[in-house]
């Protein structure tokens, strides 16, 4: 039976941290089993300029800043190629609002990849889309038609932060609000572009905030079923305009668990352990997750505000293997490529 | 197979709910079990029981009057020669420095006291230090030594445990710390630890302690050689000795940190799912035995956090400055202050208190 947004409520308030794993751990087990899957892949970011400056982004620049990149087709390509050599099968490129990039200058950059390498790209957040609709003068439909037929596979969930607006007004006003989110990920799912959907807790948002950040994305999920994953990320205030603290390993726990009972109609949860660290990205394999993401050759963004796990495949699967589960590897589609027993 | 696994599962779960002991088997079923959170409840739910919501801490101070041992267990990276690099053996008037800079908070209330085995200090020495920082100090409660340390004390002094713990006791000791006990097995100390106090040494330590009504600590080195009968086994031990004295007062599981270790080159880090499980199945096995202890230095913060909803009640103290595992690489800060141990308890709606080395309560912290 399906829980209401208050059930949620109080479950992140005040319920049992172990009682609530528990639930959400039987939900994973009849979904999957013993089977555990991550993906190999890499994170591009094309360039750190950004006119959006986030209070709570550790990693953009101004134009004009002596940190300013953006990086060529070439050294992009490059970055694909050590990726398809390391096994790898989807790429992430994510990069901040540029301003005077042409959305040509994307089509062209995702053809190049196509035409040289067999791999998924999974790139963009909702964030960048709309931003480049906006300099292109054309609408989003359009805009994500056009990146789709230059190779553009999915939508990375990243951007959506909390999608409630007065907590989006407070820590990133220049970036999309929640409707605009919504509507991006409505729009890529119609084209038949799955996408997968995030969210950032500790920035000082209530339960309440939380809980209807995730009804929003059940509702869109019962509408167009194109959400494979939801994946739970913690603020990181280090470097950081937004400061503050690291929310606590048993918040997130706990929020996790609750994801992945609310949201019945999502087939997968992502345990993060690039913004929470190896040790409790593991214990989320007991709490609802089955997934544990990619194992990020490359995460500039995370790595800016502090955060900088690294993980290798062989890591990857003793950590899996700990917990007395199966490694597999899987594709962006969650299809099992390799089993490791 | 699956199925038999959970209907052994469902049994434990019964017998736990109606307070009964669990045998041999049943704790070996327990560290094989993978479904976590099911664990996690039970061990919970047992930590209610026997301490209710109250979460122990110490605002401490950890004084390590040498590194120079000469035990050199394998698993050992605080360990050095007499003539090594950064071997050290303080003076009475640095220990008395270091406890002056503790009480720089004025909230500080007790020592820690655990060194390496000297080899040309007397038993004498050490007394002498106990002696002048009780009464320098008589406010401050002293937990020292390990039943490794008074096994030495005992050998090189030739006099019996008995009467090196009430010399000790007369000295202003209050309570021995439970560090040493490692794997209590012939087979594991064999190899790791020959130099030192044989499982039987130990156990007489601390029985003899108790006997004289002087509590002690027990600990469990887990995550090398050791098996996970062997774990069980070290637990079953310490809970027939419980039964007899009921002297010991918290049971502290360590970690195996690997790094700089002699051990460690073969050893990859315990998992935080392994660091867990076996504080939730020492809380289920450990039935007579009141308090568990989440040592953060060796769990990290985080982790400690998470482990007081796995059964223990207990997270050591402030410590002042940590060394010992810090040379094993320790990623945990040095210290901790004491509004840090406050607002990780409190963040899981438990009660904080802090309390002397014999878990008297100084404060509770609403």
């Amino acid at each position: 039976m399906r829980i209401e947004k208050n059930d949620a409520i109080n479950f992140l308030a005040d319920g049992d941290l172990l009682e609530l794993g528990e639930t959400a751990d039987k939900i994973r087990q009849k979904k999957f089993g013993n089977v555990t899957t991550f993906i190999i892949d890499r994170n591009i970011n094309y360039t750190n300029i950004c006119q959006n400056e986030c209070k709570f982004c550790a990693f953009f620049r101004k134009k004009n800043h002596a940190d300013a990149y953006l990086l060529s087709y070439e050294e992009i390509l490059e970055k694909v190629r050590e990726t398809v050599e390391a096994g790898g099968t989807q790429v992430m490129i994510q990069g901040g609002l540029h301003p005077d990039l042409p959305l040509s200058y994307y089509e062209k950059m995702l053809q190049l990849i196509k035409k040289n390498f067999d791999i998924t790209i999974h790139s963009f957040t909702a964030t960048e889309i709309q931003h480049f609709a906006r300099l292109e003068g054309i609408s989003i439909l359009e805009t994500l038609k056009r990146l789709q037929s230059a190779g553009l596979d999915s939508l990375p969930g990243g951007g959506a932060e909390i999608l409630v607006d007065e907590v989006r007004k407070k820590i990133s006003p220049k970036k999309i609000m929640s409707d605009d989110w919504l509507n991006v990920m409505k729009l890529a799912h119609s084209i038949g572009m799955k996408t997968t959907a995030t969210m950032v807790i500790g920035f000082g948002e209530t339960f309440e905030q939380r809980a209807e950040h995730m009804e929003k994305i059940r509702n869109l999920q019962d509408e167009t079923g194109g959400f494979r994953a939801f994946i739970t990320w913690t603020y990181q205030p280090k470097n950081t305009a937004l400061g503050g603290k690291k929310i606590n390993s048993f918040d997130y726990m706990k929020t996790l668990a609750v994801t992945r009972i609310f949201l019945d109609n999502i087939e997968h949860i992502q345990g993060s352990w690039v913004t929470q660290g190896e040790r409790i990205g593991q214990l989320t394999l007991g709490f609802g997750a089955d997934d544990l993401g990619s194992i990020m050759l490359e995460e500039n963004v995370v790595k800016a505000a502090g955060t900088s796990f690294e993980m290798s495949t062989q890591k990857m699967i003793n950590l899996i293997k700990d917990v007395g589960k199966i490694p597999a590897q899987r594709n962006t589609k969650y299809e099992i490529l390799k089993t490791y027993k | 197979m699956k199925m038999q696994i959970s209907n052994d599962l469902r049994k434990i779960k019964k017998k736990i709910l109606n307070g009964e002991r669990l045998t041999r088997d049943e704790g070996i079923t327990l560290f094989n079990c993978n479904e976590f959170a099911w664990l996690g409840s039970l061990a919970d739910e047992v930590r209610k029981r026997m301490s209710d919501d109250l979460v122990y801490y110490n605002v401490n101070c950890h004084v390590n009057l040498t590194n120079i041992c000469t035990a050199r267990c394998k698993f050992c990276a605080f360990g050095r020669d007499e003539k090594s690099d950064g071997a050290y053996a303080m003076t009475i008037e640095q220990v008395i420095n270091l406890i002056n800079d503790a009480l720089k908070d004025p909230n500080m209330s007790g020592l820690h006291i655990v060194s390496g085995l000297h080899p040309t200090w007397k038993f004498e020495d050490y007394l002498e230090i106990i002696k002048t920082i009780h009464e320098k100090f008589p406010e401050l409660y002293i937990k020292g030594f390990t039943g490794v340390e008074i096994t030495h004390f005992a050998k090189i002094s030739g006099r019996s445990v008995e009467n090196i713990l009430t010399e000790l006791i007369d000295a202003g000791l209050q309570a021995i710390a439970g560090g040493g006990a490692e794997i209590l097995s012939d087979r594991v100390r064999n190899l790791l630890c020959p130099k030192k106090a044989t499982a039987e040494e130990w156990l007489n330590v601390a029985r003899t302690a108790h006997n004289l009504g002087l509590k002690t600590n027990a600990s469990m080195l887990y995550g090398h050689i050791e098996t996970i009968e062997e774990r069980v086994d070290h637990l079953i031990k310490l809970r027939e000795l419980q039964d007899e004295t009921g002297g010991f007062q918290t049971f502290i599981p360590f970690p195996f940190l690997p790094k700089n270790t002699e051990l460690g080159k073969n050893f990859k880090q315990t998992s935080m799912w392994d660091d867990l499980r076996t504080i939730a199945v020492s809380r289920l096995m450990l039935d007579n035995i009141k308090n568990i202890k989440a040592y953060w230095v060796m769990l990290t913060v985080p982790v400690a956090q998470v482990a007081l909803n796995f059964g223990a009640n207990d997270i050591d103290g402030t410590i002042h400055k940590e060394t010992i595992l810090h040379d094993a690489g320790a990623s945990s800060p040095t210290n901790l202050a004491e509004d840090e141990i406050i607002k990780i308890i409190h963040e899981i709606g438990r009660v904080p208190a802090a309390c002397d080395c014999n878990y008297n309560i100084l404060r509770i912290i609403e």
